[in-house]
């Protein structure tokens, strides 16, 4: 037998995949599973491409029970004091804020640096805030320390949460959901309480892909029925991460941790709708000096999408240039599936983000045109 | 003819001095849908090992290494508008370039069809 001293810079901690509720029902239907955001989660089933251009035309559901849903309440329900604890955190304006709907939000380190984006709701108790997965942890670390002590947060780590995207969506779902309000009042950014195949569900008709559809909050454990009752639907099939990604470009929606950082901000971002307009005047909120100096005099860059000439996708890192000059570079990248040709977003010089504007990407060492379009690439289809 | 395989997925089926270069079944099933490949170009000279072709899914770009050192004799004009075809038929009429062997010598280091089964179980 050996001894001997291990002092801490020798013990390496071990990083364990985290599993997800619907992991073994991922595995069951075929999906590829990769890690991400600490978990294993499906990537793929049948092929990114068959799996977009499905969602598209019918209907996806889509497993991102990573992300992070936190409920925000107090002893005494939500007071005025609850509100501006809230308010005091996020750029947001609650005074506008009505029960149930869902409004995109971010959050901001003290130079306006972005943290996360997230979407917060007013449900009669509280707030129910879903953030990203792989920053759900820091965020959840920042809002204590914003938040004070009598402002209790929760995290709500048994809950599960699926999104179900696509034109015929609302079709599958309605077969299954009772609820006081009928689904077909659910217009885009609202949300109700349903029971969903018998178990209580938070559904919003919100997502990630620019099509009509739900996001469902379901308890953890009945993930697994819901995701069988909804993929016995004929509209619909389960989809991995990487269409959600190819879906939420196409959409022109920003990914966290690639389109936004800290090292990006509300208005280069071009997210000026997270910023409540109230706020925008009387700011009081992380990074407000700064975010409202930029809503006054601008910012150097702005973040833009680009098409692509030829096949070969211009990918994130990728330098941007005007004729010789850098002036930018992309920050998502790929080849749109619904459009057939690569397409991108990237930060770039203010003076070049006019739509039409030519410019070029390096990609190994080649130069590919490209040209300043408006997002989304494609048209959004939300039931408004 | 002769087929190898390397331990980065291409195969290389050998004709007298020339091979012709492909990545494998098991290589298109991992990257998914292909929809750009770029060849490289005719006359290069290569060293085993060297990137000289890029396959781009929607997912990702993956370089492909070419199992052995030469000249690019030609290159799959086709995937200029099939790039699916790495997809659909990997091994045959999805292959990328073929390269006239410096040194068939090379051809010792990498697998035969049983051998790269069994590397690609134990993945």
């Amino acid at each position: 037998m050996s001894e001997y001293p291990v002092s801490d810079d020798d013990l390496v901690e071990e990083i364990v995949t985290l599993t997800l509720p619907l992991d073994a029902w991922h595995r069951e239907k075929g999906s590829r599973m990769v890690e991400f955001a600490g978990y294993w989660m499906p990537v793929q089933y049948e092929g990114i491409m068959a799996e977009h251009l499905w969602t598209r035309e019918s209907a996806g559901l889509f497993d991102v029970s990573h992300m992070g849903q936190v409920y925000i309440s107090s002893e005494h329900g939500v007071t005025a004091e609850v509100e501006a604890a809230v308010e005091a955190a996020l750029p947001i304006d609650l005074g506008t804020l009505k029960l149930g709907a869902p409004r995109y939000s971010l959050l901001l380190d003290e130079d306006g640096g972005i943290l996360d984006d997230l979407m917060v709701t007013r449900w009669a108790t509280g707030f129910y805030l879903v953030v990203n997965g792989a920053t759900k942890w820091d965020d959840i670390g920042t809002l204590r320390e914003l938040l004070p002590d009598d402002v209790t947060l929760n995290h709500l780590d048994e809950s599960a949460l699926l999104a179900l995207q696509g034109p015929k969506a609302f079709a599958a779902l309605e077969r299954h959901v009772e609820g006081d309000t009928p689904l077909s009042e659910l217009k885009f950014m609202k949300g109700a309480a349903f029971k969903l195949g018998g178990v209580d569900a938070w559904i919003s008709r919100s997502g990630y892909t620019g099509e009509d559809g739900f996001e469902i909050a379901i308890p953890g454990e009945s993930a697994a029925m819901v995701a069988d009752l909804l993929c016995g639907e004929p509209e619909v099939k389960p989809i991995g991460l990487g269409a959600r990604d190819s879906l939420r470009l196409e959409a022109g929606l920003p990914l966290y941790g690639h389109d936004l950082s800290p090292e990006t901000s509300v208005i280069d971002a071009d997210l000026k709708f997270a910023v409540n307009k109230r706020r925008r005047t009387e700011g009081g909120f992380p990074g407000s000096d700064r975010v409202l100096k930029d809503f006054a005099e601008g910012t150097a860059r702005k973040r833009i999408g680009l098409i692509v000439e030829g096949r070969m996708a211009a990918r994130e890192g990728a330098k941007v240039f005007s004729g010789n000059q850098e002036v930018g570079v992309v920050t998502s990248g790929g080849f749109s599936p619904s459009l057939q040709q690569p397409i991108a977003m990237a930060y770039v010089d203010i003076a070049l983000t006019a739509e039409g504007t030519a410019l070029t990407i390096e990609m190994r060492g080649k130069k590919l045109d490209g040209k300043v379009v408006s997002m989304p690439f494609v048209p959004h289809r939300y039931h408004r | 003819m002769t087929r190898y395989f390397s331990e980065d997925h291409e195969w290389i089926e050998v004709e007298g001095d020339l091979g012709t270069v492909g990545i494998t079944d098991y290589a298109q099933g991992q990257l998914g849908d292909i929809t750009f490949v770029e060849v490289p170009a005719e006359g290069a000279s290569v060293s085993k090992g060297d990137s000289v072709s890029v396959v781009d899914s929607v997912k990702a770009a993956s370089d492909v290494y070419t199992p052995v050192s030469g000249t690019i004799a030609a290159v799959n004009e086709a995937l200029a508008d099939q790039p699916e075809l790495v997809n659909t038929e990997a091994e045959t009429g999805g292959w990328l370039f073929r390269v006239t062997l410096s040194d068939a010598a090379e051809l010792g280091t990498l697998m035969d069809e049983a051998a790269y089964k069994s590397y690609v179980d134990s993945l």
